[in-house]
């Protein structure tokens, strides 16, 4: 008999291929919080994976969250691919790619940014570079790499 | 040139093509007479600058007062924060909206990185940034463009020397890339530790610069037509003596520039502390008073623009 860890969801969202260690960060991202969740999420952390030897795998059930939405998914996690599952199957499969313009997501890593002063304005940046990702602050003009240390 | 300046903001020198700063140029070159005091003009009458100034500073204030007054116009403003809402707490935000709504331009300078661009999202007002931190100050340096062009007739081929904290004075950072953007040559002289970052360095290389970096300013003094010295902020030095070691191998004085061209001009946005003996300033070379007066007719042409009452 096949022993799952975890078994596969019959409708929801499957964000796989997250860069290993980043599975908590990509739940943050997408504002996936305890309250404002309404079915089962699971959490897969550190499983084998062919293509990068670990990832992460985050399973949302019966939701199907936008793509679009999920593309500031790729900040943290470049190579994570979006399965929409209905009955069990692959309905739907996309890419994430980056933004042209991030807002409200990240935080300005410079400590002297206006936007780290509690003015009422959400933090904005210009993609840069996409892979790896590479953000400019709209403000300050600092560029920034380490993205996952400074998600809101 | 288009009346595209009428409403613009002004927070760094990269929001002008170089065609816009030649123009602001020639318009400055216009106001000198009127800097001088040797012609009157009321071409901003009726019109009120706030000048927001919540860090210290003595030219870049005066010279935006000094630009408003000689045009005619008004300027209002506080130049410490301890005599506004501000100490109570208020946003920057809720600061420009309200200065929005009293006067038709707003001259900021700030400590946090980022303000003048937040303040030109609320106001519909232009907003002139006169320094963000240790962000951009573009008011300086379209003056320190128009001060070589002056000097020299043209920026294009002069040798410029940037010489002193070049990592972390970013007002260097974008005088180097105007500057490529005219067509100078560049010599970057720092310490290995203070050198101007690869990020600029690449900029600057892109622009068709080929700059030069070395430690050595002995080196740089016979090749340059320009000495541009900036100040090395001790508070960068985590070590006094460290500190002492580096501010003394930038000193200027007359020893100095016996290697020098006859022609060789000297600059500094001021102020100094110690990097130029005061006998340069008797010497030809000395540029930075003038300099430093050159912020008059280039504000004077920047006010008018952006107020759009000259296109």
């Amino acid at each position: 008999m096949i022993e799952f860890k975890v078994t596969p969801i019959r409708n929801g969202t499957v964000i796989d291929h997250i860069t290993v260690g980043m599975a908590l960060n990509v739940l943050k991202i997408i504002g996936i919080k305890g309250e404002n969740v309404q079915s089962t999420v699971s959490v897969l952390m550190h499983v084998p994976s062919k293509k990068a030897g670990w990832k992460d795998i985050v399973k949302i059930e019966d939701r199907e969250l936008d793509p679009k939405e999920l593309d500031k998914v790729a900040l943290i996690s470049p190579n994570a691919t979006i399965n929409i599952i209905r009955d069990y199957n692959v309905a739907e499969k996309f890419v994430v790619e980056v933004p042209d313009v991030v807002k409200g997501i990240v935080k300005c890593q410079n400590p002297g940014c206006i936007t780290n002063m509690h003015e009422p304005i959400e933090p904005e940046f210009l993609v840069e570079s996409k892979k790896p990702p590479m953000l400019r602050c709209i403000y300050c003009d600092r560029i920034m790499t380490e993205v996952s240390d400074y998600i809101i | 040139m288009s009346s595209s300046y009428k409403g613009a903001d002004l927070v760094a020198i990269r929001d002008f093509s170089r065609d816009q700063i030649e123009h602001i140029m020639d318009l400055a070159e216009k106001m000198v007479p009127i800097a001088l005091g040797q012609e009157r003009s009321d071409l901003l009458a009726g019109y009120v600058q706030s000048s927001l100034f919540f860090e210290p500073s003595t030219r870049t204030r005066l010279s935006f007062a000094s630009a408003m007054a000689r045009l005619g116009g008004a300027t209002l403003g506080f130049d410490q924060p301890g005599g506004s809402s501000v100490q109570k707490g208020e946003t920057l935000a809720d600061t420009i909206k309200m200065v929005d709504s009293y006067s038709d331009v707003i001259v900021l300078r700030h400590h946090s990185e980022g303000s003048a661009r937040l303040a030109a999202y609320f106001a519909e007002k232009p907003v002139i940034n006169a320094g963000d931190g240790a962000g951009q100050h573009p008011t300086q340096t379209i003056l320190d463009l128009f001060t070589i062009r002056k000097a020299k007739g043209k920026i294009d081929g002069v040798n410029v020397a940037l010489v002193g904290d070049l990592k972390y004075g970013r007002t260097a950072h974008s005088l180097a890339e105007a500057l490529a953007l005219f067509g100078a040559e560049l010599m970057f002289v720092a310490p290995a530790n203070l050198q101007m970052p690869k990020e600029t360095i690449r900029a600057v290389d892109k622009l068709g610069g080929k700059p030069k970096t070395m430690t050595s300013i002995e080196q740089a003094v016979p090749e340059a037509d320009v000495l541009y010295i900036t100040r090395i902020q001790k508070e960068r030095f985590p070590d006094l003596a460290e500190y002492q070691k580096v501010a003394g191998s930038y000193k200027i004085n007359n020893a100095l520039l016996k290697d020098a061209k006859t022609e060789l001009s000297i600059m500094h946005p001021l102020p100094r502390v110690d990097e130029i003996h005061p006998d340069v300033d008797l010497s030809p070379h000395a540029l930075y008073f003038q300099q430093a007066f050159n912020g008059v007719p280039v504000r004077m042409a920047i006010l008018a623009l952006l107020l759009g009452v000259i296109e």
